[in-house]
């Protein structure tokens, strides 16, 4: 069911990658005033109308043309999928579920909303570290 | 259209960003989130990368009364801490600790043709959908 790839401890690309987000974070909130939740952004790509769904599709395109762009420098991405194609699909209806009844996720309540001081996203980031870490946990390791 | 624009732009900076940390690859993901002996911690020097820049950043932005190219700025008010958000948080927490993806990470990685990454966007969208649907009519 599962496999098991190790991953090198990478602290300065950890680090980098990090401040690209923030400063996309950022750039966003600046110039447009919104704030980049990821799953906020999918959600009213598909689901809201006019230009509430243009910015977000522009935003998830220039996440699809980062990738692109970034193949054609470096090769293809490393995605290592570790579960089979049924844990993926139940993972992902998990993760778009959740992300919505509980408002936001990594992006949007992990980065901005720590970022601005939301009570509600501190806890929303400790409860879903929390179950991932316990679920990743009984996975591996029972 | 410049809001279009520099949302365009923003995706791709952020893209980079998920790239190069390694957020986009679900081993790396699943490895900061086993703790066991091989544990990578990269992914918390990301957030805290992340957090490092926009926390000041933020702070200066809000003194002003309005974004460069928009009339307001759209920031959640609600500062209620419900069953909703928690429960939420859970079953998103879950589904990130099996796949090792979050919403991010998979729309990135959908360039790579995975079977597993586009079955795993495809059933997300799907979860969006589901949770839409039942909030259009029942407000859960």
């Amino acid at each position: 069911m599962q496999t098991w790839t190790s991953t090198p401890f990478e602290p300065w690309l950890g680090l980098t990658g990090g401040i690209l987000i923030g400063l996309a974070v950022v750039m966003l909130l600046l110039t447009t005033g919104r704030i980049a939740g990821i799953s906020g952004i999918c959600a009213g790509a598909i689901t809201k109308p006019g230009f509430e769904r243009y910015w977000r599709l522009a935003f998830v395109l220039g996440l699809v043309i980062s990738s692109i762009f970034y193949s054609l420098f470096k090769g293809p991405l490393p995605v290592q999928t570790q579960v089979d194609s049924i844990w993926m699909i139940i993972a992902g209806f998990l993760v778009g579920f959740g992300t919505r009844l509980g408002s936001g996720c990594t992006s949007g309540h992990g980065v901005a909303g720590i970022a601005r001081l939301s009570r509600r996203s501190m806890v929303a980031t400790l409860v879903f570290i929390g179950s991932a870490v316990i679920i990743t946990n009984i996975i591996r390791h029972t | 259209m410049k809001i279009v624009l520099v949302s365009l732009f923003s995706g791709f900076i952020f893209g980079i960003g998920l790239i190069i940390s390694g957020m986009s690859n679900p081993a790396r993901v699943l490895n900061f989130l086993d703790l066991s002996a091989r544990w990578d911690p990269t992914l918390a020097l990301v957030m805290g990368g992340a957090i490092a820049v926009t926390m000041p950043s933020f702070y200066w932005i809000r003194k002003r009364n309005k974004p460069l190219f928009a009339d307001k700025f759209e920031i959640p008010s609600n500062n209620n801490i419900d069953r909703k958000l928690v429960i939420g948080a859970c079953i998103f927490g879950i589904g990130w600790g099996i796949a090792g993806l979050c919403p991010g990470p998979s729309i990135v990685a959908i360039t790579t043709l995975q079977p597993e990454v586009l079955l795993f966007v495809f059933s997300m969208l799907l979860g969006i959908l589901a949770q839409h649907g039942l909030h259009v009519k029942t407000d859960v």
